[in-house]
């Protein structure tokens, strides 16, 4: 059955040709970095299955490590000059749009397509194999047309690829060191103080401890699938359902929906707002993140009221 | 009490600004620590969630793809198709895109958009173009960061709409581990009023930005 075999083994093996493209660049003075680190990175997805839990941990110290002592920067391979692209742009006109649709066109197709054949592909998988499948069309499709040198899609994506640098697995550490606050009870003790907090009585009180606390974990777990299950046990279920009564489909969507405001105020939630950063190269690798909390407070208080007058009628 | 000490790492180690991944590193290690974990058992739980949680860092396989696009011209080809386009404002632009972005991921399509797939080859030379055309002077973080912003708001305050995400499924898991069962088409819908106010809220936002651009012209 097609899985997560074939699609780690498709990103295991670009990350080894990044490895060896960043070995090989003279241009860059960090090279060795991250050579080192795109190689971690494809061990981790090729044979990462068969390491065991220690051995992947040693491979997470390592890129740790890597990254840490600041050994990764930029490569310089050669790309085309603005005037090179503008004179594509003209030439090739609104056609070069279609590749760029291949991908999405095909998650879409695909996920509907295996979905219906869950003996070929693993349904769980569906999407991300879809995906996969959508990124080598439009690359088989760019080689037929454009007649690249076989090694220029992947050192065009060593390009992007070192602008994101280290912030790329950051999203996968975060959910990693979610697994060790679980395992040591972080939740628990977080619902214990939190339950203290609240004075009794007070429904908008809990609705506030509720919602901001979904806010602030969230931003500092950068993640709102970290904080929910911690504020569920400690005032969403006992508190807002057992005690006031509320609806637990509204008092868990509209948690969940705060949780995702504080997920857009911090740099903990590298992939949406750090890696974004990066990919357009801005000065400021805070301005995503500044130009959404003008939109994530209004709609936190929202939230706060959406909560207080749908979830307990 | 103590387990708490990995929370405290977090939040010194960013403002302190240690990189970012060893931050993550030693509140793991001083988390497990504090709960009386022994070193080894924490590499290997961290080890093997790390290994669980590789889909996460799978999408960078769509790079290749859009660094030979953008050799080709597709960032300046998006540009030239917005200066053609009359009456295309940054603002009328991103409007479009969030509607766009709320209403694929409330299909299910979180994946067909983002970052990689669409901001950088395409939105935010985009919104350049437009914001350029009104008179804005060319670089300058405010309109590509703009044009991130859109991405993530249309994804976050859609995907809760569809069914089947993992959020959904998250929160009905965590109910039925309390006895409550849920249907997830019930959580769903509860995401449609927010959706809408953040509809509402950030589209504001984005006519007051070319509000404030026509003045300053």
């Amino acid at each position: 059955m097609i899985g997560t075999g074939f699609i780690y083994a498709v990103a295991g093996l670009m990350f080894a040709a990044f490895a060896i493209l960043s070995a090989t660049d003279r241009t860059n003075p960090k090279r060795i970095g991250n050579a080192a680190f795109y190689a971690v990175l494809a061990i981790s997805f090729l044979l990462g299955g068969k390491l065991g839990d220690i051995g992947n941990g040693v491979l997470v110290l390592a890129l740790v490590a890597i990254a840490g002592s600041g050994a990764m920067g930029r490569g310089g391979r050669a790309t085309t000059t603005l005037d090179e692209r503008r004179t594509e742009a003209a030439r090739l006109g609104n056609r070069i749009f279609l590749p760029a649709l291949i991908i999405p066109a095909a998650a879409l197709g695909g996920t509907v397509l295996f979905r219906a054949i869950p003996s070929l592909v693993d349904p769980k998988q569906a999407t991300l194999v879809a995906l996969t499948c959508g990124v080598l069309i439009a690359l088989v499709a760019m080689h037929l047309w454009f007649r690249p040198r076989a090694a220029t899609p992947l050192a065009e994506g060593v390009r992007l690829m070192d602008a994101i640098g280290w912030a790329a697995v950051l999203p996968q550490m975060l959910a990693s060191l979610g697994a060790v606050f679980a395992l040591a009870g972080v939740g628990d003790v977080v619902g214990g103080l939190a339950g203290h907090a609240i004075p009794e009585g007070s429904l908008i009180g809990a609705v506030l401890a509720y919602t901001l606390g979904m806010a602030l974990f969230t931003m500092v777990m950068g993640n709102a699938f970290a904080a929910f299950p911690v504020m569920a046990a400690a005032i969403g279920i006992p508190l807002l359902v057992r005690h006031y009564c509320g609806d637990p489909a509204v008092v868990a969507a509209i948690g969940m929906l705060s949780g995702f405001c504080g997920t857009l105020m911090t740099p903990m939630a590298a992939n949406f707002n750090l890696v974004p950063a990066a990919l357009l190269e801005l000065k400021d690798k805070n301005a995503v993140i500044r130009a959404q909390i003008p939109t994530a407070l209004p709609l936190l208080a929202v939230n706060i009221g959406l909560l207080y007058w749908l979830g307990f009628r | 009490m103590l387990v708490l000490c990995g929370i405290a790492v977090i939040v010194a180690g960013f403002l302190l600004r240690f990189n970012p991944l060893l931050v993550v590193a030693v509140s793991a290690l001083v988390t497990g620590l504090a709960a009386g974990i022994e070193p080894l058992a924490i590499l290997a739980a961290f080890g093997k969630a790390f290994n669980e949680n590789r889909y996460v860092t799978v999408i960078y396989i769509v790079l290749p793809v859009i660094g030979l696009l953008e050799r080709h011209g597709l960032q300046e080809r998006a540009r030239l198709a917005i200066a053609k386009l009359r009456g295309a404002t940054v603002g009328r632009l991103l409007i479009g895109y969030l509607l766009f972005r709320q209403l694929t991921a409330a299909l299910g399509l979180t994946s067909i958009a983002g970052p990689a797939q669409s901001v950088r080859p395409l939105v935010a030379p985009m919104a350049e173009a437009a914001a350029e055309a009104q008179g804005l002077p060319p670089g300058g973080d405010r309109i590509p960061a703009m044009a991130a912003a859109t991405d993530n708001i249309g994804l976050f305050f859609g995907e809760d709409i569809f069914i089947a995400i993992g959020s959904i499924l998250l929160m009905k898991g965590v109910l039925e581990g309390y006895g409550i069962v849920i249907q997830p088409l019930h959580l769903s819908m509860w995401a449609i009023p927010t959706a809408i106010a953040a509809f509402v809220i950030h589209g504001f936002r984005l006519w007051l930005l070319d509000r404030r651009l026509a003045r300053a012209r």
